[in-house]
């Protein structure tokens, strides 16, 4: 089974009371036509091992460009960040993170089982580590007989699922979601976060998962980040105290409604919907 | 791939020949308007031969002098002499040709060839390599069978071709990762197709000539210069295709440029690249025919067409444009046949 990430692609384990994910006072400004844009402004959060953390927010309140700072896909223009205590270009050279995008991104000239040896291709496994690791990941998204497939074979919530398979597939210990469910309909969406608390729950990996939808963000998370816009910056970290054992009905239960309260209560003081 | 062509099995057969059925009726009435179209102009196109022929052997025609006719519309002298016009459907060397007549010469020019055409066998007893006697390959190597001058035409188109898709991609290889290049290159690439082919063949042939290069390379050279241009075009389009997330996703891999280019870059290009080389292939034969004509080549479907043109026999134009016609159409053919090929086996093609 690959429930045991310790196998060698990933990084060194950090002391145990490091945070995985350590942003200070983090700043990222975009120049536009428009003038500056201030996507991140004095963003602070620690992130735990084995931590499922969700960011929250409207659109514009930089919950995608905080996940893609920490996949070192953009540059922090003030403040400090560190993943695996080293700079995040290192980390992802180190492999740390599987990243996984708003669409599937499959290409579609390889089949859902080459799909997922893409990275352990450009990795550079051998033949019979990508067969093994394939089967693994593809029994843990519940694909397995869909290896030959191509992507257009499948439904979108499948897809979705490969591509997954394929940021888990060289057993990185965090794992950074990007609005991965954000296109399919709810009762998918319900099915994929069932499966998806399972997954994590088995891997025991760290998870970073953005989102708009309060329902998602409760259901799933340990922390619960609420951001809002202009600038982009965190207003209300919310650490969740419901059980870890989450059937899809938790969502009835006061506790769980309580929390999601606090939620839109967070997302509402930070946004004053004037505009 | 394999699952479709083995679980297809007569159904599927029996289906494509109904779809090419039903395809071919919509052909068919296309075809069969352009050949009345041509037929109703041949009349009007040779009257004036066919009134002047009519004139010299005595026939009361209206007006009487040939000067007069000159000076008479075309409709007023058929309207006037309606005897005369079946005169102008046949003729050796019309000004227009009847599609059968084309027929005829492409006939006479390639099968029409064949003398005492037998099995001889190979080896002891045959004439050749083929197997048959020497009068049937006169279908395929006599001087005036259009296969021969087909040939001739599309061996510097195939080399030419070649060498245009090889710099084609090499260019946007370049283009695409090196902004140099990207800055540099386009413009002289769409500088040089707004110069005419025409005028730069004979000095291609003539420089290289003074090289002592000769035979099949300056057809080539002159054939590639038109068809690299839709190919680097394409191919830089087609390399320039993969969108940001596929591109992100790369870099969370901490992929080389290397590895970029030949797992995501090159196959996100080939539905690209094969639609250039459709335009490019047929491109590559204009350039030989157009490398043909200035150059007073013997050999190839633009030496026909130009004695063709120099001794009025537009039968000839006519039957070595369709050769032309039907090569090109060939050719970009079987890149479809292999476009499909490829697609089907990388799954691009549903």
């Amino acid at each position: 089974m690959t429930t045991d990430p310790g196998d060698g692609a990933a990084a060194p384990a950090p002391a145990p009371a490091a945070p995985v994910i350590q942003a200070t006072d983090l700043d990222l400004t975009f120049h536009t036509n428009d003038g500056p844009v201030h996507a991140l402004k004095g963003v602070s959060l620690d992130i735990e091992k084995g931590e499922f953390v969700s960011f929250i927010g409207p659109s514009g309140c930089g919950k995608t460009t905080f996940l893609r700072v920490m996949a070192a896909l953009e540059e922090p223009t003030g403040g400090s960040i560190t993943v695996n205590g080293m700079s995040p270009d290192e980390a992802r050279r180190n492999r740390a993170y599987g990243y996984v995008f708003q669409a599937a991104g499959l290409y579609p000239w390889r089949t859902i089982e080459k799909n997922i040896k893409l990275p352990l291709e450009i990795m550079g496994f051998d033949r019979a580590e990508q067969e093994r690791r394939v089967k693994n990941v593809l029994q843990l998204v519940d694909l397995e007989g869909f290896g030959k497939k191509y992507p257009w074979q499948l439904s979108g919530g499948m897809q979705q699922r490969a591509s997954i398979a394929r940021a888990l597939a060289f057993d990185a210990d965090i794992l950074l979601m990007d609005e991965p469910f954000g296109a399919l309909d709810e009762i998918v969406r319900d099915h994929l976060n069932e499966q998806l608390l399972k997954l994590w729950a088995r891997t025991n990996k760290t998870i970073g998962f953005v989102t708009h939808s309060i329902p998602e963000a409760v259901y799933l998370s340990t922390k619960i980040v609420v951001m809002s816009p202009r600038p982009g910056r965190i207003t209300d970290i919310i650490e969740s105290d419901l059980p870890a054992e989450r059937p899809l009905d938790i969502r009835d239960t006061p506790e769980f409604l309580a929390i999601a309260h606090r939620v839109r209560d967070g997302l509402r003081a930070g946004h004053a919907y004037d505009d | 791939m394999s699952d479709a062509t083995q679980t297809a099995p007569r159904s599927g057969l029996s289906l494509g020949l109904r779809n090419v059925a039903r395809g071919a009726l919509p052909v068919a009435v296309v075809v069969g308007v352009l050949l009345a179209l041509w037929l109703a102009a041949v009349g009007p196109m040779n009257f004036r031969l066919a009134l002047d022929q009519a004139t010299r052997g005595g026939a009361d025609v209206i007006p009487a002098t040939p000067q007069e006719q000159g000076e008479t519309a075309l409709i007023r002298l058929m309207l006037d002499n309606p005897g005369v016009l079946p005169a102008a459907y046949v003729f050796e060397r019309p000004r227009l040709p009847r599609p059968q007549d084309v027929l005829i010469e492409m006939r006479d020019n390639t099968v029409g060839l064949a003398r005492d055409c037998e099995w001889t066998g190979w080896g002891e007893g045959g004439e050749n390599w083929s197997g048959l006697s020497n009068g049937c390959l006169r279908v395929i190597n006599n001087r005036r069978s259009l296969i021969f001058h087909a040939w001739q035409t599309l061996a510097p188109t195939l080399l030419g071709f070649a060498i245009g898709t090889g710099l084609g991609i090499l260019l946007a290889v370049g283009i695409v990762h090196n902004r140099t290049m990207d800055l540099s290159v386009m413009p002289w690439a769409i500088a040089s197709q707004t110069i005419p082919i025409l005028a730069i063949a004979p000095m291609v042939i003539v420089v290289l000539n003074a090289m002592g290069v000769q035979g099949l390379l300056p057809k080539s050279l002159i054939s590639s210069y038109l068809s690299f241009f839709p190919v680097v075009v394409g191919m830089v389009k087609g390399l320039r295709s993969p969108n940001g997330m596929e591109l992100d996703l790369m870099r969370t891999y901490s992929a080389s440029g290397a590895q970029v280019f030949w797992k995501l870059r090159l196959p996100a290009s080939l539905p690209y690249l094969f639609t250039s080389l459709k335009i490019g292939i047929a491109a590559a034969l204009v350039g030989t025919i157009v490398a043909e004509l200035p150059t007073g080549a013997r050999f190839g479907l633009g030496a026909r067409l130009l004695t063709g043109s120099y001794y009025g026999q537009t039968v000839q134009i006519w039957a070595a444009l369709f050769t032309a016609a039907i090569s090109a159409a060939l050719l970009v053919w079987i890149i479809g046949a292999i476009e499909r090929r490829v697609l089907t086996g990388m799954g691009l093609a549903r």
